[in-house]
């Protein structure tokens, strides 16, 4: 079973979440600080962190600058969908970005995706990354990094719609792991890209 | 979906810049107003340094009779603001500093020979205004400055009489030869006032500056509250009375969130001019009226023009439908989920998607009289230049994609 650490000061949330998760994970650790969090990360060894965006000490984006690289997994929750807080977590290392508005049965399909190794993207992160993508004019520095392929746009437009791994599988015409090995080969440019409106982003909020 | 318990976060919680001073950093290069001797900027850098007082004095003077010391002094004198405390009583100590400095410069001004009955008043007179401003409370000093329309005055009024006694003396006394060199005496003296001033005018500016951003960080605090007020207490109000009334709790909570986002996150946008604050409104509209949580993803955007607004109409249409239809009936536990709507805008190509994970339903099989799909949906489309298309099976969800080709201009 996926070894999970919650990370969130709010009290209240981490109970929230945990009720929801009920038995389909193992909860073997919480904190609700940086500093906790570390420890937490480093005693109990997880597969999966749940880890909150804005957490005292910070942020989540803190925990991962200490922690990683590591064998641990790291999914973002956060209730913003603010550009830079996406962005910032994810550049920082973590495998996705949901809201938390999510429901138990999407949070645990989630966990289950990044524990093995894949990346989640909700349809805002999604919306975000064709936005930031968009102007396929800009000069590029790495092409290979600055720009996404057609198949990538087209999976990220499905997910943006709305639509679940399966389904875009299904209008596409291809494997669901295809659909994975597009969606982490975003990530990956989304974490090494230089792209302008990513790094203005970035460098706004001192994460480069 | 169900939202989670407590999904609250610390949304007025700002992010502390690291690098804060800990309690184990030097304490900040302030001024001293009390254990002076003359300006307080060897007590705090003393303090500063965790050097003593002795030293730091000592190595002052050793600097000034070099003549750096001096400048250095000044300019720490300017920079360093003053600690706010309670300025405590001359001292016998200080007025011995500053008769050392007056002896001092007379001493210097001895050895430079000439001049010296002339200077002597300007020294007497500079160290006055010096001890007169040092003695001036801060909030004297403020409350001067504040009445600035008799600083106005008072300031016009200076400088007449300047110009009055200038024009004066030079008629009077000059012969016409002289007249450049007075004037550059005139002009050596005006620069001593302007010497004493200068540090004047810089705390003024100073004060001011604080003062202005204290002020609106009130106001902004003030806004938030009243922000909080009308619209997150309100509804917790509203929530608490209908607690017996689980879907009208969750489109309250739906719309309050939707409203607090909006207004923390999201650059005030007019709904009526742009394409995707056109469509995040109407999706809020459907939302409150209708109870059903809809996604909104929005990629580029645009001027809204006709053929947009009947686009923007359609799509509107194929929320509420999918609002209407997609589920059981209202109230079933089997309700689902959400709605997703993608609004992208691709150079003059727009498209909006709208897709439920409802029952779906056999398009052939809609009746011919179904006014919402045929008439709403696809003819408007239709009519004005785009197309409408929908897929949907039983079980499947539906899904309407709109498609529009900006007007060219």
């Amino acid at each position: 079973m996926t070894r999970v650490v919650l990370v969130d000061d709010h009290q209240m949330f981490r109970s929230g979440v945990k009720a929801e998760l009920g038995a389909s994970v193992e909860i073997v650790g919480e904190a609700g600080d940086v500093d906790e969090a570390i420890e937490v990360i480093k005693t109990t060894g997880p597969d999966v962190v749940l880890l909150d965006v804005h957490l005292p000490g910070g942020g989540g984006v803190e925990v991962l600058r200490q922690v990683l690289p590591s064998d641990t997994k790291f999914l973002a929750l956060s209730v913003s969908d603010a550009a830079e807080d996406v962005i910032g977590v994810v550049r920082g290392g973590a495998r996705g970005y949901v809201t938390k508005t999510i429901s138990g049965d999407e949070l645990t399909n989630a966990i289950g995706r990044v524990a093995e190794g894949d990346a989640v993207f909700s349809p805002r992160l999604a919306g975000f990354v064709l936005d930031a993508f968009a102007a396929a004019d800009v000069p590029s520095i790495d092409p290979e990094l600055d720009q996404l392929t057609q198949r990538e746009r087209e999976v990220l437009r499905l997910i943006a719609r709305g639509y679940a791994y399966k389904e875009i599988a299904k209008e596409l015409f291809i494997s669901v792991k295809t659909v994975e090995t597009h969606v982490s080969s975003v990530l990956r440019k989304l974490q090494l890209s230089n792209r302008h409106e990513l790094s203005r982003w970035a460098a706004a909020r001192r994460l480069v | 979906m169900r939202p989670w318990p407590g999904t609250c976060d610390h949304l007025f919680v700002p992010e502390t810049p690291s690098g804060e001073s800990t309690d184990l950093a030097p304490p900040r290069l302030e001024r001293r107003a009390d254990r002076r001797l003359v300006g307080g900027v060897c007590t705090g850098l003393a303090e500063h340094l965790g050097l003593e007082v002795l030293v730091v004095r000592l190595a002052f003077a050793v600097l000034v009779s070099a003549g750096v010391g001096v400048v250095a002094y000044v300019a720490l004198w300017l920079l360093v603001p003053q600690r706010k405390e309670p300025q405590t009583r001359r001292e016998l100590g200080q007025l011995f500093a500053y008769g050392a400095l007056v002896l001092g410069l007379s001493l210097f001004t001895w050895g430079a020979g000439a001049l010296n009955w002339a200077v002597w008043p300007v020294v007497a007179g500079g160290i006055g205004v010096g001890i007169i401003w040092q003695q001036a409370d801060p909030e004297r000093r403020r409350w001067w400055v504040r009445n600035s329309q008799a600083m106005w005055l008072r300031s016009i009024i200076g400088i007449l009489l300047v110009a009055a006694g200038l024009i004066a003396f030079l008629a009077q006394k000059v012969r016409p030869g002289q007249a450049g060199q007075v004037l550059l005496g005139s002009g050596v003296v005006l620069a001593g006032v302007a010497v004493v001033l200068a540090p004047w005018l810089l705390r003024f500016w100073r004060d001011l500056d604080t003062e202005r951003r204290e002020r609106i960080r009130s106001q902004e605090r003030a806004e938030v509250a009243a922000h909080v007020h009308d619209s997150v207490l309100h509804t917790l109000t509203l929530i608490q009375r209908n607690s017996h009334d689980p879907r009208e709790v969750q489109r309250l909570a739906r719309a309050q969130e939707r409203d607090l986002r909006a207004w923390l996150y999201e650059p005030k946008a007019d709904a009526e001019q742009h394409l995707a604050a056109a469509v995040r409104k109407a999706a809020a509209e459907v939302e409150d009226h209708h109870g059903l949580p809809i996604e909104v993803v929005c990629v580029g955007d645009c001027p809204l023009d006709d053929r947009l607004g009947a686009m923007l109409q359609a799509a509107r249409e194929a929320m509420v439908n999918a609002a209407k239809y997609a589920d059981g009936e209202p109230g079933d536990q089997g309700r689902t989920s959400s709605l997703s709507v993608y609004a992208e805008v691709a150079g003059d190509e727009i498209s909006i998607f709208v897709r439920d994970r409802g029952k779906g339903f056999d398009l052939d099989a809609v009746p011919e009289d179904r006014m919402g799909l045929r008439e709403s949906i696809i003819g408007r489309m239709e009519r004005n230049g785009g197309k409408a298309e929908i897929r949907t099976a039983p079980g499947e969800g539906t899904e309407v994609r709109l498609e529009m080709r900006r007007e060219s201009k």
